[in-house]
């Protein structure tokens, strides 16, 4: 198990000097010492995966592009070329940057919360012995719940008439008003949000922390006395590589999802509620039938994820080193 | 620097009735090198790691100099260790790992630099220190690792079969330098290995360990000269010394219905040991049918059997041997022990006396 | 030698607490009777409706048609999990056959063509994976449920690092005993593959199990209708009613998270290596 959470970053590290040599058309060196030499076979094992790449990953992709550029008709009567017109609606409507800056709000709150309550708890489990085993079971049991089960339970917790959370926020003498209020809302989907993460975030990191070799934590016993001083200087920055990694896939995750958590406790009723640039995107065009504004909408949020994603692959690229 | 002391240490793991460690008691003198040698499961590792605090002790004291260590954190015990991989810090320069220690004790920045540089001189890190772990080799590594240790200037050095990560050639040299350096730091220390080779030639001391339990204390000479059982002699020495079923009769070791050698023993089934150096192919003696033979360049090792016993001997000479040979042994040579406890029988055959070291 | 404080407990039982006790109130709640919890908030206790409320959720014809029932739910649920898991590995594994053990022209550029739909999460193009979907006639079809989400190349990725890893020689003497490229897949790479193909399964499921977002926009026929969509619907019904069914609401969320639930806990070990190892 050591070794592991790297496996896949060492292909990736590789596979990103492939695409280099691609780009600089030298030949690639060939994955295995011998491979087979047929011309047909493979493009046979290969066309199942290519036939449902092509179909459903770039014909919807290319056409999110195309009409992001068009007008189109409400009635389905045909569309009129518009330029950047949906773009510079998008990006200057109120309703589109407050979304926005919620959705980074958000992120950066949801992504903290449970990346730092996962690794508290992973770093606590790690270190006790009895019971062990239950903890972890208990602790990663969660991460199967579905975000809309979990958004379902979340909504019974925050309801109006009987939810606990509703009951001890009027102890303190708040009146926890869920889907009305923006910022009740808001907490709740933090919250749901955050629990559905917590065990995600808690087995990446234990595994991170088992990967810590026993001895360089005993040489750092010898070395260190406070406990405190081992974490900061020895364990935290081995971890650091996990960390990376979780924190592209935690925001990955709030972004996008969250988006069944927000549409239970939302419920197609955004009137005064927060919610996310994907929600938006999709109530924009199911809802509002705006195809080209929501086809912007998406593309801009391409942007960004490939962004992100490219970003991991290029830290995972230098994770490898490590160890 | 310390003298240390263990006094009636033992460990049983929880859930476990037999202990890993049974009541060992060892004093160790300031500045001696003493190695912990055993096969693997005999509780050597266990034994250091309690005397460096990474396992709890159950049972006996540990004294270092004369502070009861038991209770204590491995951060104050005063000790150094060295690891079988090294435990670097992978994300720290050399010149990090081995300050990291020393800051944390609260050493001034001008302390920690002078050590640090005196230590990247001895062990010749001084091209290295910035760099980080993953970009040294194996034996930087493990120069690196002794750097650490050195730094802290700490009352004992503890190793954990630190020369078994390197090749046969670098160990050997390494094996050296570890020697020379303690010579000249004079620090107590404590070596754990599995390696007979690496333990007799490290040693002030040997500590041999079977099942938890200690066989023999002894110089290295006087160990493999007078070994206090089978397992002590099977263990130390290489060729491992053979061990026979015979018996004595009428004041002679008889092997095979063949006297050997003259001893005042009791009659009765003794086991022999007999080491392969010791034997010599003579004209007349007990004859052994020879099975193979290993040449080594300087010598070789004749293997035989007598009756359905098997037997090595040293052989210097160059015939080609067939078919059987004739065995010899100075009555000086032979050690006999008792056949069911394993035990030494001593002034059984009136060995040279051990010369004192 | 670490020394274990209680405070290292009590963090992990809060935590332990925080994470699982939703799970169990929901699960005592519903065999509440919906009354009760309205008046009386959420149970920590087991009540006495849960046979009565469970047998109504998994028969009781409900919906606008009229037409499905809890069952039905739960089978599509089990078609969904099911289809994509199996689905997901045997394509992933035929592609990363092909991209490890065959030199062939573009070789490269299929895979970075495959490899590029790690960058955009079906969130962003649903709009025009939902018209594409609708041209191709694949609206409220199992095919259309399923076979878009196959489009993401995780585990051709998982697949492509683990062949990486077998030995060339095993390769190397498979050739020498004759086999072709068909039979070494068959007979040497899939049962070499059983332990990685297990845990990436039970990845797969969960995830196939857990999709909302798609089944949502894919299904309006109500007989194609998962768990999952059928949580979206008891919630529109409660708009304007004077008691919500609160107990058929948690006994559907049972319902939805008991399978995935119980997959995780009975292969931990297998789930957490398909987690760690194949990164998504």
């Amino acid at each position: 198990m050591t070794d592991t959470p790297l496996t896949l970053a060492q292909t990736d590290g590789r596979a990103l000097a492939r695409l280099r040599r691609w780009w600089s058309g030298e030949t690639a060196n060939p994955v295995k010492r011998v491979q087979f030499d047929r011309p047909l076979t493979p493009w046979m094992f290969l066309l199942p995966q290519l036939a449902v790449v092509a179909i459903f990953f770039y014909w919807p992709s290319v056409q999110a592009v195309t009409s992001s550029f068009y007008l189109e008709d409400p009635f389905g009567f045909g569309a009129t070329f518009v330029g950047l017109d949906n773009y510079t609606d998008a990006l200057t409507s109120r309703g589109y940057l407050s979304t926005a800056s919620f959705t980074a709000f958000f992120c950066v709150v949801v992504t903290a919360l449970s990346l730092g309550i996962g690794l508290l708890l992973a770093v606590k489990a790690d270190k006790v012995i009895r019971g062990a085993e239950t903890y972890k079971t208990l602790l990663i049991s969660v991460y199967a719940i579905a975000p809309p089960v979990a958004g379902l339970i979340g909504m019974m917790f925050f309801d109006m008439h009987m939810g606990p959370f509703t009951e001890i926020a009027a102890w303190f003498g708040h009146d926890l008003r869920v889907g009305i209020d923006y910022w009740d809302t808001a907490s709740a989907l933090i919250v749901i949000s955050v629990w559905k993460q917590i065990p995600y975030n808690f087995i990446f990191f234990l595994s991170g922390l088992q990967s810590v070799p026993v001895s360089v934590r005993e040489a750092a016993l010898i070395d260190a006395r406070s406990g405190w001083r081992r974490f900061r200087d020895i364990t935290l920055p081995l971890l650091a590589p996990t960390a990376f990694f979780l924190l592209v896939i935690n925001i990955t995750y709030t972004m996008f999802d969250t988006f069944p958590i927000i549409d239970v406790i939302v419920k197609d009723k955004p009137a005064n509620n927060p919610m996310t640039l994907v929600y938006k995107v999709y109530l924009d065009g199911f809802k509002g039938n705006d195809i080209g504004g929501s086809s912007a909408q998406s593309v801009i949020l391409m942007v960004v994820v490939a962004a992100l994603t490219v970003l991991q692959f290029r830290f995972l690229e230098r994770r490898v080193h490590y160890g | 620097m310390a003298h240390l002391s263990l006094t009636n240490v033992g460990k049983t793991y929880g859930g476990s009735t037999q202990p890993a460690v049974a009541g060992v008691d060892i004093e160790i003198a300031d500045g001696e090198f003493i190695v912990l040698v055993g096969p693997s499961g005999c509780g050597k590792s266990t034994l250091l790691r309690m005397v460096a605090g990474l396992e709890t002790v159950t049972r006996g004291d540990i004294r270092i100099g004369d502070t009861l260590v038991n209770r204590l954190d491995p951060a104050e015990r005063d000790i150094a260790m060295v690891f079988q991989n090294y435990a670097l810090y992978p994300h720290m320069t050399v010149r990090d790992n081995m300050a990291y220690g020393l800051k944390n004790r609260g050493e001034s920045k001008s302390v920690i630099e002078e050590r640090v540089a005196e230590a990247a001189r001895m062990l010749e890190l001084r091209p290295y220190l910035d760099r980080k772990p993953r970009a040294l080799s194996g034996g930087q590594r493990q120069r690196v690792a002794m750097g650490r240790a050195i730094v802290r200037q700490p009352a004992a050095f503890l190793f954990d079969e630190p020369l078994s990560n390197l090749d046969a050639k670098l160990r050997v040299s390494m094996r050296m330098e570890i020697r020379k350096l303690q010579k000249r730091l004079g620090t107590t220390s404590l070596y754990v290995t599995h390696d007979q080779l690496e333990a007799m030639t490290l040693a002030d001391r040997l500590v041999v360990l079977n099942g938890g339990a200690v066989e023999q204390i002894g110089a290295p000479l006087e160990v493999y000269r007078r070994p206090a059982s089978t397992f002590v002699a099977a263990f130390i020495g290489a060729p491992a010394m053979s061990l026979l079923d015979a018996r004595v009769d009428s004041g002679q070791v008889m092997l095979d219905g063949h006297a050997l050698a003259p001893v005042a023993h009791a009659p009765g089934p003794i086991t022999l040991g007999l080491r392969a150096e010791d034997l010599r192919i003579t004209d007349a003696g007990l004859p052994m049918r020879v099975d193979h033979v290993e040449e080594l360049g300087a010598q070789r090792i004749v293997h035989g059997m007598v009756g359905d016993q098997s037997l090595a001997v040293v052989d210097t000479g160059d015939a080609t041997l067939a078919g059987t040979v004739r065995i010899a042994v100075a009555p000086s040579k032979v050690h006999l022990f008792d056949s069911t406890t394993g035990r030494r029988i001593e002034a059984a055959a009136q060995p040279a006396p051990v010369p004192a070291e | 030698m670490q020394k274990i404080k209680p405070l290292d407990h009590a963090i992990l039982i809060l935590g332990a607490l925080f994470l699982c006790l939703p799970v169990v109130m929901a699960l005592m709640s519903s065999t509440q009777a919906a009354i009760d919890i309205h008046s009386n908030g959420l149970y920590i206790t087991p009540g006495s409706e849960g046979a009565a409320t469970y047998g109504k959720v998994l028969t009781q014809r409900g919906g606008f048609t009229g037409d499905v029932t809890g069952l039905l739910m739960l089978t599509n649920s089990m078609i969904m999990g099911l289809g994509f898991a199996v689905g997901k590995i045997v394509l992933s594994m035929m592609a990363a056959y092909a991209l490890v053990y065959f030199r062939f022209r573009f070789a490269t550029l299929m895979f970075w063509a495959i490899f590029a739909t790690l960058l955009l999460p079906l969130e962003v193009r649903i709009m025009p994976s939902y018209q594409v979907m609708s041209e191709l006639h694949l609206l409220n079809t199992y095919t259309g449920l399923i076979v878009p989400l196959l489009a993401s190349a995780t585990g051709t990725f998982f697949f492509r690092q683990f062949f990486r890893s077998v030995p060339d020689e095993l390769l190397e003497a498979a050739r020498i005993d004759g086999a072709g490229p068909v039979k070494f897949f068959i007979d040497v790479l899939v049962p070499l593959s059983k332990t990685m193909m297990s845990a990436i399964f039970i990845i797969m499921f969960i995830y196939g199990w857990n999709q909302y977002l798609w089944p949502l926009l894919m299904t309006t026929d109500e007989s194609f209708f998962t768990l999952m969509r059928g949580i979206k619907s008891i919630l529109q019904v409660w708009v304007g009613s004077q008691i919500p069914d609160y107990n058929e609401a948690f006994a559907l969320a049972v319902l939805a998270m008991v399978p995935p639930v119980a997959v995780v806990v009975i292969f931990q070990r297998m789930f957490i290596k398909g987690l760690t190892e194949s990164d998504k």
